[in-house]
């Protein structure tokens, strides 16, 4: 009963659907951040640079990658969504899915070149 | 969710395409030319042009941000009833108030 019940996991529109999920709480968590760190600009622009001093450490540019690859796929995928309830179904749609991880992906390498 | 909450999260994702696209072109240039506090509060200091912009962004991602934290609070981890709207609300409501402190922070001149 188990694999019958877990069959779907396999799909690849469920998977998209899960990727949009996870992708949408990740940014749900990052964006209080996102408000805070650009609120230091408040106290003036130096608290700003320190800040954005720090951002220059490898590990942080490889968080915004992530963050650029979630930001991507989420919109993508949100498009994906729009398109599934208010057009009819077209084959094409799941090849879709796809093309929107691997575009994500490209914008994600892209950033970290030309920050890197 | 209703159908009123399921509408809002429809057209503030939509509304959020275009923003989110020159979002990522904003950072792919801000990344180009280097990040300082300097460039940034040159390029949106005084601008009603961001400040719309950003306006929009922040009410938009809040509210969508809002609703897909309530979804997620009831279909895995079983939140219900006046709990879920409290989580929803309270956290539109945190995202409201830091994202127009963010705007004020880099707005205001």
């Amino acid at each position: 009963m188990k694999s019958h019940t877990t069959a779907h996991r396999k799909s690849g529109l469920w998977i998209a659907a899960m990727v949009h999920r996870l992708s949408g709480l990740a940014l749900a968590c990052f964006l209080p951040l996102h408000f805070l760190a650009l609120g230091l600009a408040i106290d003036g622009e130096a608290q700003l640079d320190r800040f954005l001093a720090w951002t220059t450490n490898p590990l942080v540019k490889l968080a915004e990658t992530i963050l650029v690859f979630l930001l991507t796929v989420h919109m993508l995928g949100g498009v994906r969504v729009l398109l599934i309830e208010n057009l009819p179904w077209r084959e094409g749609y799941k090849q879709l899915a796809a093309a929107a991880i691997a575009a994500a992906a490209l914008a994600a390498i892209a950033f970290l070149v030309r920050a890197a | 969710m209703n159908v009123r909450l399921y509408l809002l999260q429809r057209a503030t994702g939509a509304i959020m395409v275009p923003l989110v696209l020159a979002h990522l072109g904003v950072i792919y240039y801000a990344t180009r030319v280097g990040l300082s506090a300097a460039e940034i509060l040159a390029r949106t200091r005084g601008s009603i042009g961001w400040a719309a912009f950003y306006g929009l962004f922040v009410l938009a991602a809040a509210t969508h941000g809002a609703i897909g934290v309530r979804t997620i609070a009831s279909e895995w981890a079983g939140v219900r009833g006046g709990k879920l709207d409290l989580l929803m609300w309270a956290f539109g409501l945190a995202l409201v108030v830091l994202g127009l402190r963010a705007m004020a922070a880099v707005l205001l001149p």
